[in-house]
């Protein structure tokens, strides 16, 4: 039982098991931390805001950094305009493909290569030299070898997210405790119900740890991409901004990207709770 | 509801045969006996306890009979049919952590009538016959993360049971537990087991256990594990706790400890 019995002596398990137990501890009543967020997240802003308004000069120089009350206009006048949109929707277009591909061949084969020898045989060596190289070092390959700049661009967010999937895959299929094969076969499992009903299951927890872990990679191939090769996106709207010395456009267009990414990682968060009650009920 | 288990009156199934069995395994190059020339038959419907040291193959003999390892000498023939995989005709009971995970006990306990491919609404009422016969209504939608030890081995039973195992196979089920629930689950065994009369192949280290729960047991010699003794427990069933503190079963107790003292001395090898 590689899942519930390691996740039952994770530390997190143990302290919330010992707090079921243990006479109640003092806790900070119930709104004092989300204030402390919200504190925290004020600080940082009016950081900022001091840093560019003073025009701050240690090493780091501020004086070409837009600061908050800026970004916001800008941010402000492009959100009124359409063409803002089309960059954010050609993004988000890319990253849905290019993560979509990487899932279903990512744990396609995942599953393949972790249960079966064979498969790993045939299947693994080509990805395991292929996986150093960084996804950006594909990007010269990648234009000559797809026939538009979207495909090309699919390409390298595919390519980014597919390798911790598959290897997170992999990892969890060869640590499904194999008493738990022994007990389905004894209860009269075939070789089908098997890897239906042990392997997929046992291999989920990692599955989408290797989700997670592919979702930041694929932002960050796609950013890189659109920055270098790109017509369209939120990368090259912020490459393309320094270039014609829209300063705040630059800073608008990273927060952009920070808030798709924490929105994009919250989804798949979702989905892995959805898909196994059984570890967020504990 | 009482489950439609093999009862008394059945016509006899899960008769043991273990002829010669020998198994050897293969650690860092070279070959060990974990098994020698060990034999032991079963009537349809008997108790019997292995009963030895530990590391004295009784679990490997176990694994043998689930199918789980192939002999290497002798055989196991089960009602008739020689045993060389796992079936559902034979339900094994791990010591602990065998449950599906992410099933809900429901689910685990209907895996058996699944894989048969049972009709989802039969599945459902048969695994809730089960669950009442193991005193687990009520927490069909739980998962086994959720439950405590000795519930989740109530739902192993029930799960190996489900599928009317002519045989049923249980290496020291009890033995994760502590001293109190253990006490509560032999209990609970047999009154399960008066009502679902399949053949029991019961592994443990524990003497009180076998002879509380068993018709014979069979002890067990140091590595290589052979049979070293077969006692017969004449104690008049239904048992209750306080039958371990008889004359009878007290001199049964001195019989068989005196045994694996001796065994376990010599799995322990000559004193410095």
């Amino acid at each position: 039982m590689a899942t519930a019995s390691k996740a039952g002596t994770t530390p997190l398990a143990g302290v919330l098991a010992a707090g079921a137990e243990a006479p109640a501890l003092p806790r900070p009543a119930g709104w004092r931390r989300p204030a402390l967020r919200v504190l925290s997240i004020g600080l940082f802003f009016a950081a900022w805001h001091v840093a560019t308004t003073w025009d701050l000069d240690f090493y780091v120089r501020f004086q070409n950094i837009p600061g908050p009350e800026q970004v916001l206009e800008e941010a402000v006048a492009l959100f009124s305009s359409s063409s803002f949109y089309v960059h954010i929707l050609a993004s988000l277009e890319r990253i849905w493909l290019g993560f979509a591909i990487a899932t279903a061949l990512g744990v396609g084969l995942g599953l393949l290569i972790g249960w079966f020898p064979f498969a790993e045989d045939i299947l693994f060596p080509p990805i395991e030299l292929l996986r150093p190289i960084p996804a950006v070092a594909w990007v010269p390959l990648s234009i000559m070898l797809w026939p538009t700049e979207r495909s090309s661009i699919v390409f390298i967010t595919s390519l980014g997210a597919f390798f911790p999937i598959v290897l997170n895959t992999i990892h969890g299929v060869e640590g499904i405790d194999r008493q738990l094969v022994r007990a389905a076969t004894s209860l009269g499992a075939g070789r089908a119900a098997i890897f239906r009903e042990v392997v997929i299951p046992g291999a989920l927890p990692s599955i989408v740890t290797g989700l997670s872990v592919g979702m930041g990679v694929s932002w960050l191939c796609l950013i890189s991409a659109e920055m270098i090769s790109g017509q369209f996106g939120v990368g090259y709207f912020t490459w393309v901004a320094y270039g014609i010395v829209k300063y705040s456009q630059i800073v608008v267009g990273m927060l952009v990207i920070g808030v798709l990414g924490m929105l994009s990682s919250a989804f798949i968060r979702l989905i892995g709770v959805r898909c196994m009650p059984w570890l967020a009920r504990r | 509801m009482r489950p439609q288990g093999r009862r008394v009156t059945d016509s006899p199934t899960g008769r043991i045969e273990i002829t010669d069995l020998g198994i050897a395994f293969g650690v860092d190059g070279r070959m060990v006996e974990a098994v020698q020339r060990f034999t032991l038959m079963t009537t349809p419907g008997e108790f019997v306890a292995l009963l030895g040291p530990s590391g004295c193959g009784k679990t490997t003999v176990l694994n043998v009979v689930a199918g789980f390892v192939p002999p290497t000498a002798g055989s196991v023939v089960v009602d008739g049919e020689v045993v060389t995989r796992p079936g559902a005709d034979r339900g094994m009971v791990f010591q602990q952590h065998s449950l599906f995970p992410w099933k809900t006990v429901l689910g685990n306990v209907e895996f058996g009538l699944k894989m048969r491919g049972v009709r989802k609404k039969e599945r459902t009422s048969q695994a809730h016959a089960y669950l009442s016969l193991v005193g687990l209504t009520g927490f069909e939608h739980a998962y086994p993360g959720e439950l405590s030890g000795g519930m989740q081995q109530r739902v192993g039973i029930a799960r190996a049971l489900v599928n009317r195992p002519h045989v049923l196979l249980m290496d020291e089920p009890f033995g994760a537990l502590d001293a109190q629930t253990r006490l509560t689950m032999q209990e609970l065994l047999l009154g399960v087991w008066r009502e679902v009369r399949t053949t029991v192949l019961f592994v443990t280290h524990d003497i009180d256990e076998a002879l509380f729960l068993a018709d014979r047991v069979a002890v067990m010699t140091a590595r290589p594990g052979q049979i070293r003794d077969l006692v017969t427990v004449k104690l008049a069933r239904p048992r209750a706790a306080e039958v371990i503190a008889t004359p009878e079963f007290m001199a049964l107790k001195a019989r068989v400890f005196a045994q694996v003292r001796e065994e376990s001395a010599r799995a322990l090898g000559p004193r410095p």
